[in-house]
């Protein structure tokens, strides 16, 4: 009887999933579906914890497992709460890694038991040390190791992804080094292939060479993909971590792990597919980075190396004050220095001295897909304000200031008319067509794609240096006592 | 090739649920406008944290004496406790904040 009442449960929890990730691709909906989804997932967890039997036996280790549940509910909670809404990509990642390293740790466990039993059986029935494992255990030693390799491949590589974002880690390549990714990856996957069907007692040692080289893999992997392209690399991981998940449900023969797993997989995949599509390239193109090595070098050495001018704070209140039409691009510039409020503060004063203001929302700008979304709803910036790409593209035509704020790359013209630019082909925020662009950028240091952009040295463009925050508290106080 | 079949016949229910799964986690965000996706992302990060489910089962059967084992299951369900939560917390937070200015 409790056993089919913990089936209902996984039931219940499987659906909530689906329906709260269909829920979380609608705005009105989307809160709600995180809260289905997360009443699903309690209805799971605790399930499992009491109703849970295998072979007449429940569970044991209560303590233990309240107390994991209690110190992660906490530090969870305070972390998630404590983020600032700059730093949340960072977050995303970083919670990724956990449930990677999770589902590593599960199948360090099941190994473990494993390898226990061959080693009960060598020393307990004479002349076991040569036998290897039944074939009937191959399928669950295929998902341990999937499990192990995925997770730890998938916990290394957030740990890398989380440390780029916040400017701890460095982009770092060798000579090579995709070859050598290669070859580490397959030499992983065939050892872990041969110990399939190959595992005994003397050869248990190598499922710890295997995480090793995963977590090696790992780190390598995401190590040369340039910051920019983190948002893409993050949501891999996340897709992969749900797979490894799902491996979870293939051990336990566990419904919620599996469809949750899968789904995520799934879903994560094609989010992925969405975000390179949003930048116009393919999935290979980003792995294999060719942003970050030498096309880079390249494309900054013969960029134009022209004048800028510059723009003092009152020509700039000035020439805002008496547009008409004004539209905002908001970039990871935006995000660092804290500037949304501020942000908001200025759009309010111009709108107050008629002026039209709005903000064209590049898909990629900022660090994550919907990030700059993200960034100005915190700062209660009203929702018909922001303008998808296409339609702002339609807009600039008749707009007489754009003021562009930390944003480079998404405006860089070079993506439509230099083919031999790394991000040719990108689709951009078309503001060389408005009449007058300020550029609000802390230097003339290129952007993440490392590429020099012409649009800061043509005549239509003025530069107002210094962090975004500062620099628009000027602007506000200068529009203010005009 | 007759082991194949013998694993294909005993996780037929399984293979189903995978491929069905598949599709639907295709279909069910297909249509997902691009200002939700970085709370998607997040939501979808803390629903994997269903792997949590496998580390309870494995702390759970751990035997009391076994401190290796203890000790890695509970890493596991501390670090899975925080995919879960952390995942909604901070999916929630992001959430609120379209919710207020409608």
């Amino acid at each position: 009887m409790e056993l089919s009442l913990l089936t209902v449960c996984y039931l219940i929890g499987s659906l909530t999933f689906i329906i709260g990730l269909k829920m979380l691709s609608h705005p009105d909906s989307a809160r709600k579906g995180n809260l289905v989804a997360a009443v699903g997932m309690a209805i799971a967890i605790f399930g499992t914890i009491f109703l849970y039997e295998e072979e007449g036996k429940k569970l044991g280790n209560y303590s233990w497992i309240f107390g994991g549940l209690i110190l992660g509910t906490i530090v969870g909670v305070l972390a998630a709460k404590k983020v600032k809404m700059t730093a949340m990509p960072e977050m995303v990642s970083l919670f990724n890694g956990m449930g990677g390293a999770c589902a590593a740790l599960i199948s360090v466990n099941e190994f473990g038991h494993i390898s226990e039993m061959l080693n009960f059986s060598v020393e307990n029935i004479p002349g076991w040390h040569t036998t290897i494992m039944p074939p009937s255990m191959a399928g669950t030693l295929i998902t341990i190791f999937l499990g192990l390799i995925i997770g730890a491949v998938s916990f290394a590589g957030s740990m890398i992804a989380w440390g780029k974002l916040n400017g701890k880690i460095k982009d770092f390549a060798f000579p090579g080094q995709q070859i050598f990714n290669l070859v580490l990856l397959a030499a992983t996957l065939i050892t872990a292939g041969y110990l399939v069907f190959n595992l005994h007692a003397g050869n248990t040692y190598l499922f710890y060479v295997i995480a090793a080289a995963a977590l090696i893999y790992g780190v390598l992997f995401v190590l040369p993909i340039g910051g920019a392209d983190m948002p893409v690399v993050i949501s891999l991981l996340n897709s992969f971590t749900g797979v490894a998940a799902a491996c979870g449900g293939f051990l336990y023969d566990n419904q919620v792990m599996l469809t949750g797993g899968i789904l995520v997989g799934a879903a994560g995949t094609l989010l992925t597919i969405l975000m390179c599509k949003a930048m116009n390239r393919s999935l290979t193109n980003v792995l294999i980075g060719s942003f970050g090595g030498s096309a880079s070098g390249a494309g900054a050495a013969k960029g134009p190396q022209g004048n800028y001018k510059e723009i003092s704070l009152s020509d700039a209140a000035v020439c805002m004050c008496y547009a008409n039409k004004v539209i905002i691009v908001p970039g990871y510039g935006l995000a660092v220095a804290q500037a949304q409020h501020v942000c908001h503060e200025l759009e309010k004063l111009l709108e107050e001295k008629g002026v039209n203001v709005s903000y064209a929302i590049h898909p990629v700008a900022g660090r994550m897909p919907g990030h700059m979304n993200v960034l100005l709803a915190e700062a209660d910036v009203s929702y018909d304000k922001l303008q998808e790409m296409e339609q702002a593209n339609d807009e600039f035509k008749t707009t007489d200031v754009v003021l562009i704020l930390g944003a480079n790359d998404v405006v860089n013209p070079a993506a439509k008319t230099d083919p031999a630019s790394p991000i040719y082909g990108m689709p951009i925020l078309e503001v060389e067509q408005a009449k007058t662009v300020i550029v609000n950028k802390r230097s003339m240091k290129p952007g993440y794609a490392g590429i020099e952009n012409e649009l800061f040295f043509q005549p239509k463009t003025s530069m107002l240096f210094g962090d975004a925050k500062a620099a628009l508290q000027k602007l506000v106080a200068e529009i203010k006592s005009l | 090739m007759e082991t194949i079949l013998n694993w294909i016949q005993s996780h037929i229910d399984i293979i189903y649920i995978v491929i069905l799964s598949v599709f639907l986690g295709i279909e069910v965000i297909g249509r997902v406008p691009s200002v939700l996706h970085t709370p998607l992302m997040s939501g979808a990060n803390a629903i994997h944290g269903v792997v949590i489910i496998g580390a309870i089962i494995v702390m759970g059967k751990v035997e009391p004496g076994n401190y290796v084992a203890l000790i890695i299951g509970f890493l596991a369900v501390v670090l899975g406790t925080l995919n879960v939560v952390g995942g909604f917390v901070v999916t929630d937070r992001m959430l609120e904040m379209f919710k207020k200015k409608k």
